[in-house]
């Protein structure tokens, strides 16, 4: 379809690529919030034919391997298969969203702002379709790059210190994780050429040669631990999650969004592609650690999340107990688990873009976005409210809605590994509506003030991007199945190793 | 595909296409014209429901496959719905008096605004969707589906008064305890799936055999906790009374005929589990019993009107436990069936009298009403004799067989039982005798306004009122009439395992015909003087400002429970939040990191001052450096 050269992970990476470079030589500011939504409509649609056109059971979907770095054993091997499909999907949708909710919003230097954001696409991209750990780890650093500088130029009061923490700790992180692919690169064996049998590099930074890297039990045991604070940063769970609750308070919103709605899921992601392949014996070994961090961090989070009267904060810690559940399944190792943490980042990462574009267009209307400050909203903003309860709803799971049937079946994969977990995790399903129906009662319910009566409700455009949320709820909420048979073969395949 | 059941999709459907029109057209539509539409759909529904019944009747039970909801090699639920004889009996009910309460609430609630009207028949349609899906279902998770839809209904009906801060408060509370309930319900689905591999009715029901008595008491106790969430039940019935902040007519369906009886048709759908599950069947009876009891005592020292009728029905509901517990699982359906009458009915008529009272709901204020509404007293009447269990009233044949079936397990049961009885007629009566008897205690302003309802209230009072007097006739018990009870019968095979489970495994002699006529005597009996007693005491009422004092303030405060629940849950809860978010979180996981983060910049500050620029310096290190590696090599 597309010849030889170009594939489908190729034009996910450059389009958004190239477009975000341009970007920033564009002078006027409308022309810039076009060009982008433009470029990310483009990625959508190439995003939405691959999977139209996938090839369900083949393992290695759309992949490209082209060796640049020869002589190291480096190549720019990209792949689009069922591990990545889901979230290369969720991120091609995620920014069209995002620019139209920001096309109302001015940010100062537009074609930086935009620029970055595009950026950031790529590296998001790039790090769900990488399958060479080096071009994996070069992605990883350029999707946080472009937000650590949108952060620290657009964000709120507190931004540099919000940010400077943010950067640290997912750089520290990150600097772990090299050390750990560096190791491990050392382990892999050489590369042949094919027909002189000649060695061409000693060591590889493939997928499949990482994966191939045979450790003993206790190396397995501490390069876990490389890999997996990394990753863990990145989630975040409990207790490496403090930088998030910042993070999303002082960021502008359309980076929050991004970072929330999709870059935690490269936490996630990153255990699926490369830990649990790479390292099983200590899967295995560390499974209670991180399950039962992960089940504290539910718990946690959504105490915590009760007494939050910033919407953004409550969102954050939401977020971070709904990630606590993915993760706690993911080392489960079980498969309904797994193929659940499938269909939940995707959930996820739509439904609290949800959320923060309704927090969006509430704090743009009043400027404020505390939840003691505001009340009597469904009166004023009827359109509103009932997009933001749907969407809320869908964030508690009720079923229908998309994110019960991923948390039906991490619960159910939870419950295979130990009941004991499952009953504590479960009562995030209670402390869930609490502090939801708390916010809904408090922000929409009950007589306008003084600062809600002015309140209007949204406009077409801003009714039109929500209800393509809503519509994504409960079509997956009512008919999953599409995006199981997008996903079940590699859970399959990834789960043999467990067997 | 050949099968006449196949079209049973529609009866849910319908309900569900009336909310779409209703609530995407809440602003062009006429009032009359979502009237039309929303009872329209159900009463389509209710057609189509008579049908199914006839088919099922007919001995033609359906088993429907639409497509799969989750289909992976790990996990498979269908989305299926099983039509039999315990479902149609539901979807009778459901759309039945569902449509009766739709007709009515034209009228009850035609004062709101035009836009307002639509959402409320939007979301009452919807809630009758979820009903239906719920009883529709061919597996648990399906059944879940509409289980926590009718919760998400309810918590949407109770605050339909939205501005009103108190309403919304019961409506957060009602969605609450339903999810607590929730989590077990759910919890036991995950170990059905752990243990069996599937959540389908009938494949759990062919495996039981597969479980371990652990398993079963586990899962039954599990989904018990789920029931006494959804039907109000000790501990988590404290939502129910609450839950009157919503207009009437949804408490007359949701928290009276339908949603709250979601608990009584899941055990009786899943009765073999629960008959091999004798732990489980104690706790179902003496929780049933308990709550029965305790609802009832609260309800004696209630003075709204509505508030009456909620303990009522949570108490009754009890009855339905007690029920199931002993094993009169068709005891319980049947019980199921004359409330929906009898209860629907009084509400209704409640209804009528708050709205005669222009909108007031204090008994205390009321009295006489009796020349002003004829229809609604006759009505009520009738109503307050069928759940007071005056034979032939409805109330008499259900209530009565389930305290046959407690008197046949542990006789204390049916002691009790009848003590609850008593109360029953004595509160009923004292309401009817606060509302419609003695002279009228309201304002002036009030008093001119009193007046019979309009039709679309008083048909279906009449209805329900005729349905609440003859509807026992179904399940004439053997010692009157051989072969009377005909609901029996019709829902043997849905109890035909547990049957043969009980006849070899614990066998148990009927009752006597002496005894029984003897039993039965004793609880109408009593109940007769407890009505007496009430009519002659409460039709004298004199408005009085004091207090309650004593045990009947306990009994006023609802023994306290609310605050004992608030002290005991919601602010140890509320301090835990507020240590984590305050203490832990800032003080200490987020601390510790900056603890990191500032032990980091000092140390790089003091490193920095190695990096003095001598070079004499950088070689001593280099030195040392080496000589501890030297060092290290060797010796270690």
């Amino acid at each position: 379809m597309f010849g030889n050269d170009i594939t489908i992970p190729h034009l996910l990476i450059f389009i958004p690529l190239l477009a975000g470079l341009l970007t920033f030589f564009i002078k006027k500011e409308a022309t810039v919030k076009a060009w982008s939504l433009i470029a990310s409509f483009i990625t959508l649609a190439v995003s939405i034919l691959s999977l139209v056109y996938a090839k369900r059971d083949d393992l290695s979907g759309y992949s490209f391997n082209y060796e640049w770095l020869k002589h190291i054993g480096a190549s720019f091997a990209v792949q689009l298969d069922g591990v990545g499909r889901l979230l290369t999907l969720l991120t091609a949708i995620a920014f069209p969203l995002i620019f139209i909710t920001a096309y109302k919003a001015s940010y100062k230097n537009a074609n930086s702002f935009y620029g970055l954001m595009l950026l950031t696409q790529t590296g998001l991209m790039g790090v769900f379709l990488s399958t060479d750990a080096l071009l994996f780890y070069f992605f990883w650093e350029l999707a946080l790059i472009p937000v650590y500088f949108l952060c620290s130029r657009w964000g709120g009061e507190r931004r540099i210190q919000a940010t400077f923490k943010f950067f640290v700790y997912t750089f520290a992180g990150s600097l772990i994780m090299l050390v750990g692919i560096i190791y491990v690169y050392l382990h892999t064996v050489p590369i042949l050429d094919q027909q002189t049998k000649a060695v061409v590099s000693d060591h590889s930074f493939a997928l499949r040669a990482f994966q191939a890297a045979d450790f003993s039990a206790s190396q397995q045991n501490w390069l876990f631990w490389l890999f997996f604070i990394a990753f863990a940063i990145k989630m975040p769970i409990f207790p490496f999650h403090t930088w998030q609750p910042d993070a999303y308070e002082q960021s502008p919103t359309p980076v929050t969004m991004v970072l929330s709605g999709v870059m935690v899921k490269m936490g996630l992601f990153g255990v699926i592609r490369w830990l649990l392949p790479m390292f099983p014996l200590a899967v295995v070994k560390f499974d209670n650690v991180v399950i039962g961090l992960s089940v504290i961090g539910i718990i946690y989070a959504s105490l915590i999340a009760i007494k939050q009267d910033d919407l953004k904060r409550l969102a954050a810690y939401s977020s971070i107990a709904h990630i606590g559940l993915m993760c706690a399944s993911l080392f489960t190792t079980k498969q309904v688990a797994i193929e659940g943490v499938m269909i939940q980042m995707f959930n996820h990462g739509i439904n609290i873009i949800g959320l923060w574009i309704v927090i969006e267009l509430t704090e743009r209307q009043l400027g404020v976005r505390k939840i003691s400050q505001l009340g009597g909203v469904a009166h004023k903003a009827p359109v509103l409210t009932i997009m933001l309860v749907v969407i809320a709803l869908a964030n508690i799971a009720l079923p229908l809605t998309n994110a019960f049937v991923g948390e039906f079946m991490m619960f159910t994969g939870l419950f295979q590994f130990n009941i004991w977990y499952t009953v504590v995790a479960g009562l995030s399903i209670i402390l869930a509506a609490v502090y939801t129906l708390n916010m809904i009662q408090k922000v929409f319910y009950g007589e306008s003030n003084v600062l809600t009566a002015s309140m209007k409700d949204i406009s077409l455009n801003e009714k039109l991007v929500l209800a393509v949320i809503v519509v994504l709820i409960f079509a997956v909420g009512i008919y999953p199945q599409p995006f199981f048979e997008l996903t079940k073969a590699s859970v399959a395949a990834l789960i043999t190793t467990f067997k | 595909m050949g099968n006449t059941l196949q079209i049973v999709w529609l009866i849910p459907l319908l309900p569900l296409i009336g909310f779409l029109i209703n609530g995407l057209f809440r602003k062009q539509l006429s009032k009359s014209l979502v009237g039309i539409i929303g009872s329209g759909v159900i009463l389509a529904s209710f057609i189509l429901s008579i049908y199914v019944f006839m088919q099922v009747k007919g001995g033609n039970t359906h088993l429907a496959h639409y497509f799969n909801f989750i289909n992976t090699t790990s996990l498979k639920v269908g989305f299926d719905f099983q039509i039999d004889q315990l479902s149609s009996i539901f979807l009778l009910i459901i759309t039945g008096v569902g449509f009766l309460i739709h007709v009515y609430s034209t009228s009850y609630m035609h004062e709101e605004e035009s836009k307002d009207f639509a959402k409320y028949f939007a979301y009452l349609n919807l809630f009758v969707f979820s009903m239906l899906l719920l009883v529709m279902g061919g597996n648990y998770i399906i059944m879940f589906i509409g289980w926590e839809g009718v919760g998400l209904c309810s918590y949407l009906l109770i605050g339909y008064w939205f501005k009103n801060n108190e309403y919304t408060n019961a409506a957060k509370k009602a969605f609450i305890m339903n999810r607590i309930g929730d989590l077990g319900f759910l919890l036991a689905v995950f170990w059905l799936l752990n243990r069996i591999g599937s959540a389908d009715y009938h494949t759990v029901f062919e495996n039981v055999s597969k479980l371990s008595l652990t398993d079963i008491t586990g899962i039954t106790m599990l989904l018990f906790v789920g029931a006494t969430g959804k039907s109000a039940q000790i501990p988590l019935y404290t939502w129910l009374p609450d839950a009157m902040a919503g207009p009437t007519p949804v408490s007359a369906l949701i928290h009276a005929a339908t949603m709250v009886t979601a608990g009584i048709y899941m055990i009786a759908r899943s009765n073999i589990l629960f008959t091999m599950a004798p732990v489980t069947q104690t706790v179902i009876a003496v929780v049933g019993l308990a709550t029965a009891i305790l609802a009832a005592t609260i309800a004696l020292k209630q003075n709204d009107i509505k508030k009456v009728l909620a303990y009522s029905t949570v108490s009754q509901l009890g009855y339905m436990f007690l029920g199931l517990g002993v094993g009169a699982y068709t005891g319980a359906v049947f019980h199921v069936m004359t409330h929906a009458f009898f209860k629907a009915l009084l509400f209704l008529g409640a209804g009528s009298v708050i709205h005669a009272m222009s909108g007031e709901q204090d008994m205390r204020n009321m009295g006489g009403l009796k020349k002003y509404m004829s229809v609604t007293h006759i009505t009520f009447l009738l109503g307050c004799i069928a759940i007071a269990g005056i034979p032939p009233f409805s109330g008499f044949f259900s209530k009565d067989e389930i305290l046959a079936g407690a008197f046949a397990n542990n006789p204390l049961y049916w002691g009790i039982g009848v003590v609850g009885a008593l109360m029953t007629a004595f509160y009923m009566f004292r309401l009817y005798a606060m509302t419609f008897l003695g002279k009228f205690r309201g304002t002036h302003e009030q008093e001119h306004h009193l007046h019979e309802s309009p039709a679309a209230i008083t048909i279906p009072l009449v209805i329900l009122a005729i349905l609440a007097v003859i509807g026992g006739f179904v399940g004439i018990p053997e010692v009157f009439m051989h072969g009377g009870h005909k609901l029996e019968a019709f829902l043997e095979p849905i109890f035909e395992e547990t049957n043969k489970y009980v006849a070899a495994n614990h066998p148990h002699q009927p009752l006597s015909h002496s005894k029984e006529y003897l039993l039965m005597g004793i609880s109408v009996g009593g109940a007769l003087v407890a009505l007496i007693f009430a009519w002659n005491k409460f039709s004298k009422y004199e408005k009085s400002d004091a207090e309650e004092t004593g045990f009947g303030k306990v009994l006023a405060n609802k023994w306290y429970v609310d605050e004992l629940y608030d002290a005991i849950i919601v602010k140890p809860r509320n301090s835990l939040a507020a240590f984590l978010n305050n203490i832990v979180e800032k003080k200490g996981v987020d601390g510790l990191v900056n603890g990191v983060g500032k032990a980091v910049s000092y140390g790089s500050r003091q490193i920095r001052l190695l990096q003095s620029g001598q070079v004499g310096v950088y070689v001593l290190l280099m030195v040392i450096g080496m000589l501890v590696l030297f060092i290290v090599k060797f010796f270690l």
